[in-house]
């Protein structure tokens, strides 16, 4: 049985300018202690579709619309607000992208990292303040003791996105959602940071799911890869596979605009035309007008995710059916 | 080298830190760039990496002159920007341009992608007013771009077609010189890529001379043909583009490099990571000697004494500022 | 290099743009306050500024002793007040005269304002401390006060112009207008401080946008840069904070009224009527309740207004 189990939850937000569907049919599934990395470009429904199975979505202009998101028996999308605040920061827990609003700047660190504890009564205060000051030094925090006092403004973007961690990972959670912890970070910074999740992972078991655009962020640290585009899972599969074996058009253009594999000098691959407009859906692949593959089979059939072997699924119909190598 | 088309001469920037309500008083100072010395020939494209904090920024707009240095000159072609002021300094611009990194906060939300074409064509040259049209629309679809849209605003384009006006207007006023400072980095990967290849072929096709300042290795790697690496206002190593990405002479580069990931799941696995301790530390108070030195893994006593020299193993091309070089190459 | 380059040519057609002023008129147009809000203070203006062409002339000054204090009815539509005048008239002239105070003030403190706040935010450093100490000096003078020394050196100067005239055996009289006059130059003269420092606040946080840098960089003089590129982009706040400024110098002119030191009387203002109101609240509730919800609803409008500008102008909105 797999620890979480999302099935076609569909998400659209409902604006004046018409329906952006972010999310729209997405399925897929995270095993115990596996890290999976949800890997697409801005508009792509990564963030969204995660936002979603934690009720962090606006509801108005936004509507979980379809879909279930089985997580230990309970189905995120379906249960009272009472049941989700129970999973929600004890058992999910969520790191976001930019470490200097993430942090409520009135309150000294060690308030703010006993306060998941408190809230689900997990220890009392003086336990948790103990609990608070080993996790600081198990984040990388020198001289946790005097600093745990401190706050937010005190710490640097680094250490303030270690804060974060350490917030998220004190209640030991069986799922830890990333959202691009890495990306407002220095680069020498962002291997510290990415080295201290996997080492807490490995340490607590926990389950991570990565989102981010970065493909070379993915390729060190993930069991398995979704490849979104335009709201939907694209292509699915080990992390090897997905870069060795790319079955999806989408996931090879990508990889070949990247400029570190290029030769220098040579003219870097590019992805024709823009990102797709999300409120204005086509009939076919949403990839499709961009796609050096495609065909009228494309543009008129909308694409469903298959099975191609070894747990690797796309969503190419060419693939599917006429064996094509992207 | 003293031919070089593009001279920055131990260029200093310095900010001081003032405290107090009434009567200011100097407490510190931030110092940004201390003491850069670059040579471009015209027509080269050299890239400018560091991390946050490391003054490449800085350094962008104090070649500019949109800042104004605490030491050191800068020379384009025959004419000393340093020295210039006011009136002559502002017809000066038309040499040399920046692109900025924020495509959204660069371009004026009020104005029509022709006005601020117009604008920029007319800044220094006379244009006969029927002839703007043609001109816009000519820039336009220089930098890839439609001109039936020039009547339109900037929120109503993407963030890479927004970067491209931005470029549109830097090459308005026909510039020698490009600074771009971080101009994909707000984009996404497959528009970035689009951007570059632009940037290449224009900076080809005009002969421009450019600085790529950039945070990420691999874009700078692409597109320049020698490649400076800074840390804390300084230059630590400077040589060709594939030379320094795949054969980094200073610690911190070397550092630097392990730490990009790289789309490959197999070398990612069997890398070995050089993670530095602790966090850049701040210009306020760099520490003496080879400011490298506290999270140096290869940190000596020695290190301490004085800011090195540059040092040059193979070629004279590539030279780090390291004085255990010699050694650590062994 | 000897033949004659050939002249780009303009594209056919042309798409048409829609700047972000049309994208915030169709925010405002969904507000349904603001927009009620608006209705009603275009409704009041016509009513003050064209309604007294279809009143007789003396409709707010004339006075039947006999009809003192007759409540509302057939005669007095909104009743008569302690001298016999017809309140809706009065009520009308009223208006006007609020109104005026309120526009006309604040477009002085606009005016100031702007140009003072634009010029210390741009230039920043020495130009800009000395400039906001003023600010802060003048801010520090108690009000009140000032207006009272204001009125009362006035009326003593429109006092003596008057004498001088009527010694030289002229009719012309400055002081009812002078006061008015003076009122809008008190108000006025307190209001830009505030104006002054939106603007400056505005514009110090533009010139730190990268579009200005890039104006720099392209080496445009300063003056351009100033009208062509800062001041369209300070309009939005400065816009609603002056749709926010006229009720609040409507209450101003109100509560000098109230000391007896604003519009004098015979000219009603909203603020002296609802003085006389409230002295005779007890025997004449319709010389309260009249202009006192007006004026209610006047404020309340433009606040509507306002906030409906604020949201629709809201700088979030002009990304994607």
């Amino acid at each position: 049985m797999p620890l979480l189990d999302v099935n076609d939850l569909t998400t659209y937000f409902h604006t004046r300018n018409g329906v952006v569907r972010a999310v729209d049919g997405v399925s897929f599934q995270l095993e115990k202690g596996e890290t999976l990395g949800i890997v697409g470009e801005s508009g792509s429904g990564k963030s969204v579709t995660c936002m979603s199975m934690l009720g962090l979505i606006p509801q108005p202009p936004g509507r979980i619309e379809k879909g279930t998101a089985h997580f230990d028996g309970t189905d995120l999308l379906h249960c009272s607000p009472k049941e989700l605040q129970s999973i929600r920061g004890r058992r999910i827990a969520m790191i976001f992208q930019d470490p200097m609003t993430s942090l409520n700047p009135y309150l000294r660190i060690e308030d703010q990292l006993i306060e998941p504890l408190l809230i689900h009564g997990l220890a009392d205060k003086a336990s948790a303040k103990i609990q608070a000051l080993d996790m600081l030094d198990a984040v990388g925090i020198q001289d946790a003791a005097s600093r745990i006092r401190g706050y937010p403004h005190e710490f640097s973007g680094g250490m303030r996105q270690r804060v974060m961690i350490a917030m998220a990972l004190i209640t030991k959670p069986d799922v830890l959602i990333a959202d691009e912890p890495s990306t407002a970070l220095d680069v020498t910074v962002q291997a510290q940071i990415l080295e201290l999740i996997k080492k807490e992972q490995q340490e607590l078991g926990t389950a991570v799911i990565l989102i981010t655009h970065d493909l070379g962020v993915v390729s060190g640290f993930c069991d398995r890869i979704n490849v979104m585009y335009g709201g939907k899972i694209v292509e699915s599969g080990s992390t090897k596979d997905i870069f060795y074996n790319p079955q999806h058009p989408y996931n090879r253009a990508l990889q070949n605009s990247i400029p570190a594999l290029q030769a220098k000098g040579k003219e870097l691959y590019t992805i024709p035309g823009m990102p797709p407009d999300m409120s204005k859906p086509s009939a076919g692949c949403s990839f499709a007008p961009r796609c050096e593959h495609a065909t009228d089979l494309c543009t008129s059939e909308p694409p469903t995710l298959q099975d191609i072997g070894q747990a690797h699924t796309t969503a190419c119909l060419r693939v599917q059916r006429e064996n094509l190598k992207p | 080298m003293s031919d070089a088309y593009l001279q920055i001469n131990n260029l200093k920037t310095h900010f001081p830190v003032e405290k107090g309500i009434l009567f200011r008083k100097v407490t510190g100072t931030v110092k940004a760039v201390d003491g850069v010395s670059l040579h471009l020939a015209k027509g080269e494209v050299l890239g400018l990496v560091g991390e946050s904090g490391c003054g490449k920024s800085t350094l962008g707009r104090t070649v500019l002159q949109l800042i104004k240095p605490t030491e050191g000159t800068v020379t384009l072609g025959n004419q000393t920007l340093t020295d210039l002021d006011g009136r002559e300094l502002r017809s000066a611009r038309a040499d040399f341009q920046m692109i900025f990194q924020d495509p959204y906060a660069s371009l004026n939300p009020r104005m029509t992608v022709y006005s601020m074409l117009a604008e920029a064509i007319q800044a220094h040259r006379k244009v006969p007013k029927g002839d703007l049209a043609g001109a816009v629309g000519a820039l336009m679809e220089k930098v890839g771009l439609a001109a039936r849209f020039m009547r339109k605003y900037p929120h109503e384009f993407s963030g890479g077609q927004r970067q491209r006006i931005a470029i549109a207007r830097a090459l308005a006023v026909e510039p020698k010189l490009i600074i771009a400072d971080e101009p994909v980095s707000a984009l996404d990967v497959s528009i970035q890529a689009q951007i570059l290849n632009l940037l290449s072929d224009l900076t080809r096709e005009m002969e421009l001379t450019m600085i790529f300042i950039s945070h990420d290795l691999s874009v700078v790697k692409h597109i320049s043909d020698r490649i400076a690496v800074m840390y804390l206002g300084r230059i630590v190593e400077i040589g060709p583009a594939t030379e320094v990405f795949e054969h980094p002479q200073h610690p911190y580069t070397k550092a630097l490099c392990s730490a990009v990931p790289m789309p490959d799941p197999d070398s990612e696995s069997t890398r070995k990571r050089i993670l530095l301790p602790g966090d850049p530390p701040s210009p306020l108070n760099p520490p003496s000697g080879c400011t490298f030195h506290p999270r140096c893994p290869y940190g000596e006593e020695r290190c301490q004494a004085a800011w090195p020299s540059f040092e040059s193993l193979k070629n004279d091309e590539h030279e780090a500022a390291c004085v255990r070089l010699a050694e650590l190459t062994q | 290099m000897n033949d004659t380059p050939t002249r780009p040519d303009a594209p056919d057609t042309v798409e048409k743009g829609e700047s972000l002023w049309v994208g915030a008129w169709h925010r405002l147009r969904k507000n349904k306050m603001a927009l009620a809000g608006g209705v009603f203070i275009l409704l009041l203006s016509g009513l003050s500024f064209m309604g007294p062409f279809f009143l007789e002339g003396d409709y707010y000054t004339n006075t039947t002793l006999g009809d003192k204090l007759e409540p509302p009815g057939d005669d007095y539509p909104l009743g008569a007040d302690h001298l016999g005048r017809d309140q809706l008239g009065r009520i009308i002239k009223g208006g006007q005269i609020s109104l005026l105070v309120g526009l006309v003030a604040t477009f002085v403190s606009l005016t100031i304002g702007i140009g003072y706040g634009t010029i210390s935010g741009y230039f920043g450093g020495k130009v800009d401390s000395v400039m906001m100490r003023l600010v802060d000096i003048l801010y520090s003078l108690p009000f009140v006060i000032f207006v009272i020394l204001l009125m009362v050196f006035a009326k003593d100067l429109g006092d003596s112009i008057d004498a001088w005239f009527a010694a030289r055996g002229s009719e012309f009289s400055i002081s009812g207008q002078w006061n008015m006059l003076l009122l809008f130059v008190a108000i006025g003269a307190v209001e830009w401080l505030t104006m002054a420092r939106i603007v400056r606040g505005q514009v110090m946080s533009l010139r730190r946008q990268e579009f200005i840098e890039a104006c720099i960089s392209l080496g445009l003089p300063t003056r351009r840069i100033i009208f062509r590129h800062m001041v369209p982009n300070v309009l939005g706040p400065v816009i609603v904070y002056t749709t926010l400024t006229i009720p609040a110098v409507m209450l101003l002119e109100a509560f000098l009224s109230f000391l007896g030191l604003g519009v004098q009387p015979p000219t009603p203002s909203w603020g002296l009527l609802i003085k006389d109101g409230a002295d005779r609240m007890r025997e004449a509730w319709w010389m309260l309740v009249f202009p006192g919800a007006l004026f209610a609803i006047t404020l309340f409008s433009f606040n509507f207004v306002g906030d409906g500008l604020r949201d629709a102008l809201d700088p979030k909105t002009s990304k994607d």
